[in-house]
């Protein structure tokens, strides 16, 4: 300052610290309400699946069966759920008959609740129990195309139902998803709400940016070329932040996914989706 | 591996023009590519596409490494005559794949 006097030197003592500590508390105050007002979650009622961000060929590539390249990954998965493998001799169709029926709905309320591990599931290990403990066979290895085919033949028996998270085991799982959602990691910095979140509809790269919910897992992405699981889409995100990624079937991505689940609750599952 | 989803008509009329789409099981390995030690992946991809009707050629394509994988084919012809439609892929490493569709022509 010119006159190179304290500002505070005019006020009564002890008043101008008094008054630069309320502003600073005010301030402070408002900062944190407004970050927690743009990190706060969606409203269920602007909530879009990503299929809505998609170019009109995209889309069209995801609806008709004869164009969707996910389901090839499906009539594999047919085969696969007829035919008898392991030790036990046994297919998933000798224990659950048709998947038509008996698998209806299944693939929208996983990541389910597993009694025996006190712990949510996701499909893909869903999958791998089954064969280790009931088949005896060996389980099927992270993003294997056979292993893709199942979850894919299953999850299509859901299309069009309305995703579910309304069992309460779940509830301290969600919160460690949702605590995952909101940190800050990576040489980024960046939290999954940054982009999901605060940004979403904005671009990225020229890439519109996702409300990410996990509507049409296992999907086929146009630019993996192939058919991946929601572990996989995590994976991606967590490179583009440069964060350090979790194992394949680390509790981290079963925590993201059943929050993930019950952020987009109540949207229609989209198996096997296509996105750009 | 299924191999091939195919879409066309079951019913045309004569003389209508009718749209076929095709799509093909592949992964189209460019030979382009390198493993995390540096040697070479081989080129593996579909080379060529060619689609019979009642045995006589109405659509084919040569495929090429920046074609994505599992290759789209959509084309249209004229529903002449009822019969067969025949699809035929063929490629790297004796890679041969055919699928067929009956149409019915009224």
């Amino acid at each position: 300052m010119s006159d190179g006097g304290d500002p505070l030197a005019s006020l009564p003592p002890g008043q101008g610290r008094s008054f630069v500590l309320i502003a600073a508390t005010v301030i402070v105050t408002l900062l944190s309400t407004t970050l927690s007002v743009l990190t706060g979650d969606i409203p269920v009622d602007k909530r879009s699946s990503t299929y809505e961000q998609m170019s009109a060929d995209t889309k069209a590539m995801q609806d008709e069966d004869t164009a969707n390249p996910g389901m090839l990954w499906v009539l594999d998965g047919e085969v696969a759920w007829r035919t008898r493998t392991g030790a036990a001799g046994r297919s998933c169709a000798d224990c659950h008959g048709e998947a038509s029926s008996t698998m209806k709905g299944v693939a929208a309320r996983y990541p389910a609740f597993d009694t025996k591990r006190s712990a949510p599931v996701d499909m893909e290990e869903r999958i791998n129990i089954c064969r280790t403990e009931h088949q005896r066979a060996p389980a099927l290895a992270f993003e294997s195309k056979e292993l893709l085919a199942l979850s894919a033949y299953v999850a299509r028996q859901s299309r069009g139902m309305p995703i579910e998270s309304s069992d309460a085991r779940l509830t301290p799982f969600i919160a460690a998803g949702r605590d995952i959602f909101e940190r800050r990691q990576g040489q980024l910095n960046l939290a999954c709400v940054h982009c999901h979140n605060d940004n979403w509809g904005q671009k990225l790269a020229g890439v519109p940016i996702p409300q990410g919910h996990p509507t049409g897992y296992p999907l086929y992405r146009l630019e993996w070329q192939t058919l991946g699981s929601l572990q996989r889409r995590l994976r991606n995100c967590l490179i583009g932040m440069r964060a350090e990624i979790y194992p394949y079937g680390a509790p981290e991505y079963v925590a993201l996914e059943t929050f993930l689940m019950w952020r987009a609750r109540g949207m229609p599952m989209e198996s096997p989706a296509v996105r750009p | 591996m299924a191999s091939a989803l195919i879409n066309v008509p079951t019913k045309a009329k004569r003389g209508e023009i009718i749209a076929i789409k095709t799509l093909i099981s592949h992964h189209m390995e460019t030979g382009f590519r390198h493993t995390e030690t540096g040697v070479p992946i081989p080129r593996d991809i579909v080379t060529r596409f060619v689609a019979t009707y009642n045995g006589e050629e109405i659509f084919s394509a040569q495929l090429y490494p920046a074609i994505a994988a599992n290759p789209f084919i959509t084309f249209s012809t004229v529903a002449t005559e009822s019969g067969t439609l025949e699809f035929k892929w063929t490629g790297d490493n004796g890679f041969a794949a055919t699928e067929q569709a009956k149409i019915i022509v009224e």
